[in-house]
């Protein structure tokens, strides 16, 4: 296929999956906007307002880029584990499959998808969250970086997920019992100053700390880590990421009998 | 002729150590209307998987128009429209999303696109049921909708695994009509089905597969002349009676206006209507008993 025709074919498929996250709208949207609201009404103004500051901020100022994340990482993964196992489980990954188009279009057609609802989601929270505090983004760069390579790196985990997905419950298990607990513990609540040393170091192996507090950075300007470790962290986990699916697409794992 | 299918030496082990296919070779030329026949189990599908890469081979090579599966693999697949045995569609998508898509996928512009769905939309008689969701198409309308999705980027072989199954016969005798229409405008076909009636109509060439072996490859007319005998059906305008016979053949008395007679091979046409003459009986109509090839088609399977 030349070049353009490429670009159709990963056009056809980044189309396709927004138009199917559109359409289920109500699956999709509105939980994380109604989830997030609760969240900035008991913790950020009902609660937070008893905490008093953290790290020099309101405490709502300092949990929304967090929240924020959250919605960006599970809706950017649970797109793609969703559709791509979807499409397994009732067989039109064949129509993929038999079709002339690149594992390199056929990979980021599925991410793009990933990336565009993690992006609506964080919007929207974004949007909800004006409505509770006033947001003055220090670095835009670092902050539109650091969604973007997050979202890309967890829109790939997600098809990893749905590569190896027997059953539809292989699909919640991750975002349930892995990405949400690790958020909640990855300093979305809190600051790790607060913990006692042995708990801090624990924390400083969860990755989901580096990437809440790298995007902090960007939005408020502090945070618990060094922002560039974060930046590595991300790129290295996304490149390993981004091979393994090529693998996977390549060996026809799962895919091909 | 080109070939538009050059299969070598092509095996096929599943994980689970089953040989489903022994090494086969098979050629299928351009333009040809083919026919795999073979019981369940035998190796068709597995075939049809790995020509449309669906299936990874164990080993062998397979050509698609020249172009190879291990190393020109777009080209190859760009060829190939596959309409598959089980229902592989979105079924929340509608029947013109699914259509546009493939096209998309095969990198073709939305403008090209919409042209040749509203083509084969209409011409499988789905056009009235563009904006409706896949899900709600009956069996015969979901079978027409693989058939369209699988000719949208008009490819020049065109592989169909029993596209048949549980459809009724006016539908069957239509697809069998638009199959037809399709191959003369130049498009190979390969065809599995069980309806080996379907096969005889159809098809030019037929190969056979059991336990992962080709047994038979040659035309369908060569293979039809193996027959060692024939069974024709003669309807009778006055009563026969049950103990009827006809000098020199063999018969079966199915009803008082309805007999069975047997033509061994070498035997002609014209000694039958001597004979049917000689008996005074006056035949109406006479038509051939159908599955000629299933007989075949069994005792190839089954060579005691």
């Amino acid at each position: 296929m030349t070049a353009a025709e490429q670009w159709i074919a990963f056009y056809t498929i980044v189309r396709k999956e927004i138009r199917r996250f559109m359409r289920i709208w109500m699956q999709t949207l509105l939980p994380p906007a109604i989830t997030m609201s609760l969240y900035f009404v008991i913790f950020g103004a009902l609660i937070g307002s008893r905490i008093g500051q953290m790290g020099g901020f309101t405490y709502m100022e300092f949990v929304v880029p967090g929240l924020i994340m959250m919605s960006v990482i599970t809706n950017a993964y649970s797109n793609v584990v969703s559709s791509f196992f979807g499409a397994k489980f009732q067989r039109f990954v064949e129509e993929i499959l038999v079709s002339p188009m690149s594992n390199n279009t056929v990979l980021w057609g599925f991410v793009i998808g990933g990336v565009a609802r993690g992006l609506l989601v964080g919007l929207i929270v974004t949007m909800l969250s004006l409505f509770f505090t006033t947001l003055h983004i220090q670095h835009i760069g670092i902050t539109i970086a650091i969604v973007l390579m997050t979202s890309i790196m967890f829109s790939l985990a997600g098809f990893i997920n749905a590569v190896f997905a027997n059953n539809f419950d292989d699909v919640s298990i991750v975002p349930v019992f892995v990405l949400t607990p690790l958020t909640y513990l990855g300093g979305v609540f809190y600051s790790i100053d607060l913990l006692p040393e042995f708990w801090a170091g624990v924390s400083r192996l969860n990755p989901m700390l580096y990437i809440v507090n790298a995007f902090r950075y960007g939005v408020l300007g502090t945070s618990d880590v060094n922002v560039v470790t974060a930046f590595i962290m991300v790129g290295v986990f996304t490149l390993a990421a981004y091979a393994y699916c090529m693998y996977l697409l390549r060996s026809g794992t799962r895919l091909r009998q | 002729m080109a070939l538009a299918l050059e299969i070598k030496g092509l095996r096929k082990v599943y994980g689970n150590g089953f040989e489903a296919l022994k090494g086969i070779d098979l050629e299928v030329k351009q333009g040809d209307f083919f026919a795999l026949l073979g019981p369940n189990g035998a190796g068709k599908s597995t075939t049809i998987g790995i020509v449309s890469s669906l299936v990874k081979k164990t080993a062998g090579e397979v050509r698609i128009f020249g172009h190879s599966l291990d190393s020109d693999i777009a080209a190859a697949k760009r060829q190939i429209g596959l309409v598959p045995q089980e229902f592989n569609f979105s079924n929340f998508e509608s029947v013109w999303d699914i259509v546009v898509n493939q096209a998309g996928y095969y990198g073709l512009s939305r403008g090209v696109a919409a042209e040749r769905a509203e083509k084969y939309l209409k011409k499988l008689g789905l056009w009235d049921k563009r904006h409706g969701a896949s899900r709600m198409l009956s069996g015969g309308m979901k079978r027409r909708l693989m058939i369209a999705r699988a000719l949208v980027h008009e490819p020049r072989l065109l592989i169909l695994d029993e596209p048949t199954a549980g459809v009724d016969i006016e539908l069957r005798r239509s697809m069998w009509a638009f199959l037809t229409e399709i191959n003369r405008s130049g498009t190979t076909i390969i065809l599995t089905t069980h309806y080996l009636e379907e096969a005889e109509s159809l098809c030019r060439n037929i190969a056979i597969i059991d336990a992962g072996n080709i047994v038979e490859n040659t035309s369908m007319k060569a293979l039809l002349r193996q027959l060692q005998k024939e069974v024709f059906i003669l309807d009778v305008r006055d009563s026969l009676s049950a103990d009827i016979s006809i000098p020199g053949f063999d018969t079966r008395f199915v009803d008082e206006h309805t007999l069975e007679l047997v033509l061994k091979k070498g035997t002609s046409l014209n000694e039958v209507f001597a004979a049917l003459n000689s008996s005074e009986l006056v035949v109406s109509s006479m038509r051939n008993k159908a599955n000629r090839l299933e007989e075949l088609f069994v005792s190839l399977l089954n060579p005691k």
